[in-house]
C-alpha cells in the first residue's frame, strides 16, 4: 500500500509597508521554487491573487505597518496562520518607511502635497478608499506576536531558502555568516 | 607554576596585570565585546563581554585575570544575555543598516550576525537625533551612537583635544561636542585624529567616502567578528599612533 501523502503546507504571503523587494527576493530561489511547491501550496499571496487569507500553516509578511489597512491585514494573517514570519528590514524594524518617525505626519503631508514646488496647488489625498496613515510606522512585532524574523533589505534568496527549509524540516531556523544580513 | 585560568575548558596563560579579556585575546580566544578596544583603558559599559567567573557574572574586559579562575563565555546563558544587550542597543537608537556607511564594517552589526539576532524584539524608541553636518570633512550621525566612549577616550588620551564627551544620565545620556556652539565645525578635530578611527559603529564618518567598499568585500562580509579575534589582540599602537584594526581607515 502506498504511504499516505503528506498534506502540503499552506502558505500565505503579503506586502504591507514594503516595496515588494522581499517577494522579488523570494522568487530568487529560482528553480528551488519547484522543489518548494512539492511541499507547500499558496493561499493569499501576490502570486495567487487570492484576496483573503484562509487557514494556513505559515504566513510570511513583508513590510511594516504604516496605515490602518496594514493593521487589518496583519491581524487577518495572525488569526489564520499558525506560524507568522516577518521578512525583511521593514517588517522587522520599520525600515525605510519608519525613517519618517521622527517627523510630524501633518508636516510631511503638507510638504509633499502642498508646499513642495512641483506639487504646489495640489491637495492632500482624501479619497475615502485610501487607508488612513498612522502617526508612526511600526515593525510587525509591535502590533501582533511574530514567531520568526528574517532580517535583510531584502534577505537573499539563499537566506529565505535556508530559513524556510529549516522551518519545514522542523528545525529552529538559523542563517549563519553570509546569510544573516541587516542591509 | 605558570599563571593560568580556564576559559570554556581551555588553559589561558596570562601576565600579571592583564584582564581576562586581554589574556583571552592574546591567546587567540574571542570573547564578544563592543566598548573594549585593545589600545584603551577598559570602560566596562556595554557589558557584552560578560562572562561567568567561578559561577558569578563579571565584565571580562575589566575583570583582572587570576590563577585558577573558571571562566565560562561561550555558553547559551551568556550568549542569551549578549543577544538581549545587542537587541536593546538596536531598539534604543536608529539603526537603519541599509543606508548606513558603516554597514559591513560595523561591530554592532557583526555582533548581531554572530549571535543570530534576527530582531530587536523590543519596541523601537525611534529617538529624534539630528545630524551634525557642520564640519566640511566630517559627519556626525548620532542616531547610531552606542555610548561606548571610545571617541571620547581617543580624543582626550591620544589626540589631546577633548572634542567629545558624554552628557546626561540613563536613557537621556548622549554624545556631545565640546564647543560653545555644540557644533563639530567649531572644534579642532582633524581627519587624521585617532578619534576618527575608533567608533565601532557609524557615528563619526569622513565625508565623501561612504560606500566605497563594495558589498561582499567589507570587513565582516569576509569573516565573522568572532573569527577576527587574533587581529584584535592587545598590542601597542605604532609610532604614528595609528591602529590598522580600527575599521576602514588604516
Ligand atoms: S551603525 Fe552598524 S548597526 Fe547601526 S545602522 Fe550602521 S551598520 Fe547598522
Ligand atoms: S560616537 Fe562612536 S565611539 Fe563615540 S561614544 Fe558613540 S559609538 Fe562610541
Ligand atoms: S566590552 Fe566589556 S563592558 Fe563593553
Amino acid at each position: 500500500m502506498n504511504a499516505p501523502v503528506k498534506p502540503k503546507l499552506r502558505i500565505a504571503t503579503t506586502s504591507l509597508a514594503g516595496c515588494f523587494g522581499c517577494h522579488m527576493s523570494f522568487l530568487d530561489i529560482d528553480e528551488r521554487l519547484l522543489t518548494l511547491l512539492d511541499l507547500i501550496e499558496f493561499d493569499r499571496s501576490p502570486l495567487t491573487d487570492i484576496k483573503h487569507c484562509g487557514s494556513c500553516d505559515i504566513g510570511i509578511i513583508e513590510g511594516g505597518i504604516c496605515n490602518a489597512e496594514n493593521v487589518h491585514v496583519l491581524r487577518e494573517f495572525r488569526k489564520n496562520c499558525k506560524t507568522l514570519i516577518a521578512i525583511g528590514a521593514c517588517a522587522v524594524t520599520g525600515g525605510l518607511p519608519a525613517q519618517r518617525n521622527h517627523l510630524d505626519l501633518g508636516s510631511c503631508l503638507t510638504e509633499v502635497y502642498l508646499t513642495e514646488p512641483g506639487l504646489a496647488h495640489g491637495h492632500i489625498p482624501n479619497d475615502p478608499e485610501l487607508p488612513l496613515p498612522l502617526d508612526k510606522v511600526h515593525p510587525l512585532h509591535e502590533v501582533v506576536k511574530i514567531d520568526y524574523f528574517i532580517p535583510g533589505c531584502p534577505p537573499s534568496g539563499d537566506a529565505i531558502w535556508k530559513f524556510l527549509t529549516d522551518l519545514i524540516a522542523g528545525k529552529t531556523p538559523e542563517l549563519g555568516h553570509g546569510l544573516i544580513k541587516y542591509d | 607554576m605558570t599563571d593560568i585560568f580556564q576559559l570554556d575548558g581551555a588553559n589561558i596563560p596570562f601576565e600579571p596585570g592583564q584582564t581576562v579579556m586581554q589574556a583571552a585575546l592574546t591567546a587567540g580566544h574571542y570573547i564578544p565585546h563592543l566598548c573594549y578596544h585593545p589600545e584603551f583603558k577598559p570602560h566596562g559599559s556595554c557589558k557584552v563581554c560578560t562572562v561567568k567567573v567561578n559561577g558569578r557574572t563579571a565584565a571580562s574586559c575589566t575583570m583582572p585575570a587570576e590563577a585558577g579562575l573558571n571562566v565560562e563565555s561561550n555558553i547559551e546563558e551568556m550568549n542569551g544575555l549578549r543577544r538581549t544587550l545587542v537587541q536593546m542597543l538596536f531598539a534604543e537608537g536608529n539603526h537603519f543598516c541599509p543606508s548606513c556607511e558603516k554597514s559591513g564594517n560595523c561591530m554592532l552589526q557583526a555582533l548581531g550576525y554572530d549571535l543570530e539576532v534576527h530582531t530587536a524584539g523590543f519596541r523601537h524608541l525611534y529617538p529624534d537625533r539630528p545630524l551634525d553636518a557642520s564640519h566640511k570633512d566630517i559627519l556626525l550621525d548620532f542616531n547610531r551612537c552606542i555610548l561606548c566612549e571610545l571617541c571620547v577616550r581617543a580624543s582626550a588620551e591620544v589626540d589631546g583635544k577633548d572634542v567629545f564627551a558624554l552628557s546626561g544620565r540613563g536613557i537621556t545620556k548622549h554624545l556631545i561636542v565640546n564647543a560653545e556652539s555644540g557644533l563639530l565645525k567649531d572644534t579642532n578635530i582633524a581627519l587624521t585624529d585617532k578619534a576618527m578611527q575608533v567608533c565601532p559603529v557609524g557615528v563619526i564618518l569622513p565625508k565623501r567616502v561612504g560606500f566605497s567598499i563594495p558589498i561582499g568585500k567589507r570587513r565582516y562580509d569576509q569573516r565573522p567578528v568572532s573569527a577576527q579575534a587574533l587581529d584584535d589582540a592587545p598590542r601597542q599602537a605604532d609610532a604614528s599612533g595609528s591602529c590598522d584594526v580600527c575599521e576602514g581607515t588604516p
